[in-house]
Order: C-alpha cells, then structure tokens, then sequence
C-alpha cells in the first residue's frame, strides 16, 4: 500500500485529456443525436395527432357532402316527377283539345254536307214541281221568260 | 491457480507480493516521490482507452433514426449520467456531464477488473513478461483514487469561484457559518469540510476495493475444492460493488460541484 505522488500526477493528466476528449468528441454528438430524436418523435405524434384531427373532419364534411348530395338527387327526382305530371297533364289537354277541333271539323262538315244536299234536293224538288207543273199546264214554260219565277220558287221549297 | 504460486510462497509472502506495485525503483514508503506505479498507469490508462474508444465509436455512428446496438448501450448510460446531473446541477452542463461521464465509465472498468481473477494477470506477467509484480486493479491503487478525487477537488473551487468570486469564496471561507465573530472556528470547519471531500471519494473507492481485492487473495489461499462457493459468493457480491462504486464516486462528484456552483450569497439575504 502506498500513495505515489508521480503516479498522482500521471493519472490527473491522463485523467484530464480523457475528460478533454469525452467533452469535445463523444458528448455533444450523442446528445445531439437524442435531442434530435426527441424532436422528431414529439413531431411524429403531432403530426399524427394532426392527420387523425384532418380525418375527422373530413370524414365529417364527406358525411356533410353525401347529405346534402342526396337532398339534392330527391330535389331532382320530385321536380322530374313533377314536370312528368305537367307532361302528361299537357299532353291530355292537347288531346282533348284536338279531338274537341276533329269533332267541330266534323260537325262543320256534316252541316255543310247536310246543307248542299238540302240546296240540291230543293232545287231538284222545285225543278220537279215546275216539270210537274208544266206537265200539268201541258204547255211549255218559257224556261227564259220564267227563271226568275223558277229561281223565286226554288228558293221558297 | 494459487496452488501454483502459493506452493513456493508462505501465505503472508503471496499476499504480500500480490500487493506489491510494479513500480519504477523499490521506495517502498507509505507516500513515495519517486516511485512510478507502472501497473496502475498502464492499466487505468488502457481501460479508460477501451471507455473512450467504445463510446467514440458510437457518437461517429451516431444517429437520430433507430439506434444500433452499441449506439443504445451508450445512450443510456449518457442519459442516466445526464439525468444525474440533472438531477442536482443548475447551470451549464457541457463540461460537468462529459466529466461525471468518465469518472463514472473509467471508474466501472477499474473496479470490473477485480472481477479477473487475482492470479491470472499476475502469473502471466511473471512467467511471460517477467515482471517481479503487477496489480491490476487501479482503483484498489490510492495513486488513481486520488488522482480522480483532486481533480474533482480542483474542480469544487473553480466552481466556486466562478459563481461567488474569490471574493466571495472568501467570505463565505471566513465567515460561514458561525458569523465574523468566531473566525478562527470558520476555518478550522470549513478547512475540514473542503479536505474532508478529496479524502472521503478516494479512501471509499480506494478502501471498497482494496478489501475486495484481498479477499480475493485470500479466498485464492484456500485450497481449490474449498474456493468456488466463497469466491461465487464474493464474486457476485462483487458485481453490486464495482457498479456502486462507480455510482457513488459520479453522484458525489456531481453532488460537490453542484453545492460548489450554487451561490449561497442569494440565500443570505433572505
């Protein structure tokens, strides 16, 4: 057992180039190198904190969007519903419409018919009564002398 | 491995030479000018190479993605070291943490090699290298104790002496705590406050493993049949010493140097 003072000395020059030596080239690096991982790892989990937030919400809006997106569709679907209705209705009062003018046409047209055949009879009904006529008068009637009587009498029958 | 030695020795001569230093002449006084350790040199000296070679390793690797092997055993002993001093300091810690870090690392490799057994460094100097005697524990050697423990000392007045000023410092020497009335009490305390820490950190290092160191010789005395349960037992105990030491040693420093950094002048006043 013995203290050496030289042994002393060697060992607190040693001692201080070795402590020299952990504070310039091994300390600061690792402890950068755990700062930095901190960091990152506080980052990480913001940013993971931050995108599960992000996905809420867009899950929210989607859920908003789909909403809104199927207020609109049954929007569109009554507004086709009822301009298919007015369609349908349109064209029905266009059909009765039509068929009341074919009807008037026919009508008109009957009338008419109905009228030349009454002209046509009469005339043929005053021609025949003035051939009866004549007959019975047995003598010939001036057709010249006696249109205006023939035309007067066909007009009154 | 005692048989061996033991056979041509007495028990008091192997003891003896197992405690003997290889040393550079024969002063073999309690405290020697002269005489050189060249063992515990040598060995603290390659053991604190190995600490720094290891942990240089790492910071060159070193990386802030998913850590190696080496880099992970190295960063927990750096963040256990920087939460220590943490723990007590206040204040700028880029020269205090790299130095609890060596005294911590080099000192856990002094103590690890009371843990190779006693004989085996010493034959193979003697019969290889012809040595006349090697210790291989530094820490077991007062010479590496207090080296660590002056530095540490140097280091308590700078600390103080940064913070307070020497003004300060003495003011604080002469005048604490008993006021400037009882003066000459002051000093005497404080005197023996501020050797009493040099002392205690090497002679409780120096001390643990000195006696761990010859209660290993002496279970090497016993005859091999009879060695393995004690030299277990001590071994194992061994292992909680050598890493305590070396935690004790770190905390202490750090304790120190923290009580020297902190400016008592604000606390006076109050």
């Amino acid at each position: 057992m013995q203290a050496s003072i030289p042994s002393i000395v060697g060992q607190m020059i040693v001692f201080a180039i070795f402590v020299w030596f952990t504070m310039k080239f091994v300390w600061p690096p690792i402890t950068k190198a755990l700062d930095e991982r901190q960091k990152r790892i506080a980052d990480g989990l913001a940013a993971a904190e931050k995108g599960q937030k992000a996905l809420l919400e867009a899950s929210k809006s989607g859920d908003e969007t789909l909403k809104s997106a199927r207020t609109q569709a049954q929007d569109i679907v009554a507004a086709a519903n009822k301009q298919a209705t007015q369609m349908v209705e349109q064209a029905r009062a266009d059909a009765e419409a039509e068929k009341a003018r074919i009807v008037a046409a026919g009508h008109a047209e009957v009338v008419r018919e109905l009228t030349q055949a009454k002209d046509s009879l009469r005339k043929q009904v005053g021609e025949l009564a003035i051939a009866g006529a004549s007959k019975i008068l047995k003598r010939e009637i001036n057709a010249g002398a006696h249109a205006e009587l023939l035309t007067d009498l066909a007009a009154k029958v | 491995m005692s048989a061996e030695s033991g056979a041509a020795k007495t028990p008091a001569e192997y003891v003896s030479h197992h405690l003997m230093h290889l040393t550079s002449n024969h002063d073999a006084g309690f405290v020697t000018m002269s005489n050189w350790h060249i063992d515990t040199l040598f060995f603290s000296t390659v053991l604190g190479l190995i600490f720094l070679t290891a942990f240089r390793m790492a910071a060159v690797r070193v990386t802030s993605g998913v850590p190696g092997k080496l880099q992970n055993f190295v960063e927990v002993i750096i963040e256990f070291v920087d939460n220590s001093v943490k723990d007590s300091f206040r204040g700028d810690r880029s020269f205090i943490a790299p130095f609890a870090l060596t005294i911590f690392c080099w000192v856990f490799l002094w103590n690890c090699m009371d843990l190779v057994p006693v004989d085996l460094l010493p034959l193979f100097g003697e019969h290889v290298l012809g040595l006349h005697a090697l210790r291989v524990v530094p820490s077991a050697d007062m010479s590496a104790t207090f080296a660590l423990s002056l530095s540490v000392f140097f280091f308590i007045f700078w600390y103080s002496f940064k913070s307070k000023g020497v003004v300060g410092f003495g003011k604080e020497f002469l005048f604490h705590p008993f006021g400037p009335k009882l003066l000459p009490f002051n000093i005497i305390l404080n005197t023996v406050e501020y050797l009493a820490k040099p002392l205690s950190l090497a002679l409780r290092l120096f001390g643990n493993l000195y006696a761990g160191e010859l209660i290993f010789i002496l279970i090497a005395l016993l005859p091999w049949w009879a060695q393995v349960i004690p030299g277990m037992g001590w071994m194992i105990f061994h292992i909680l010493v050598v890493t305590l030491q070396a935690f004790i040693f770190m905390t202490l420093t750090i304790v120190y140097l923290s009580m020297a950094n902190e400016n008592h002048d604000d606390a006076e006043h109050h």
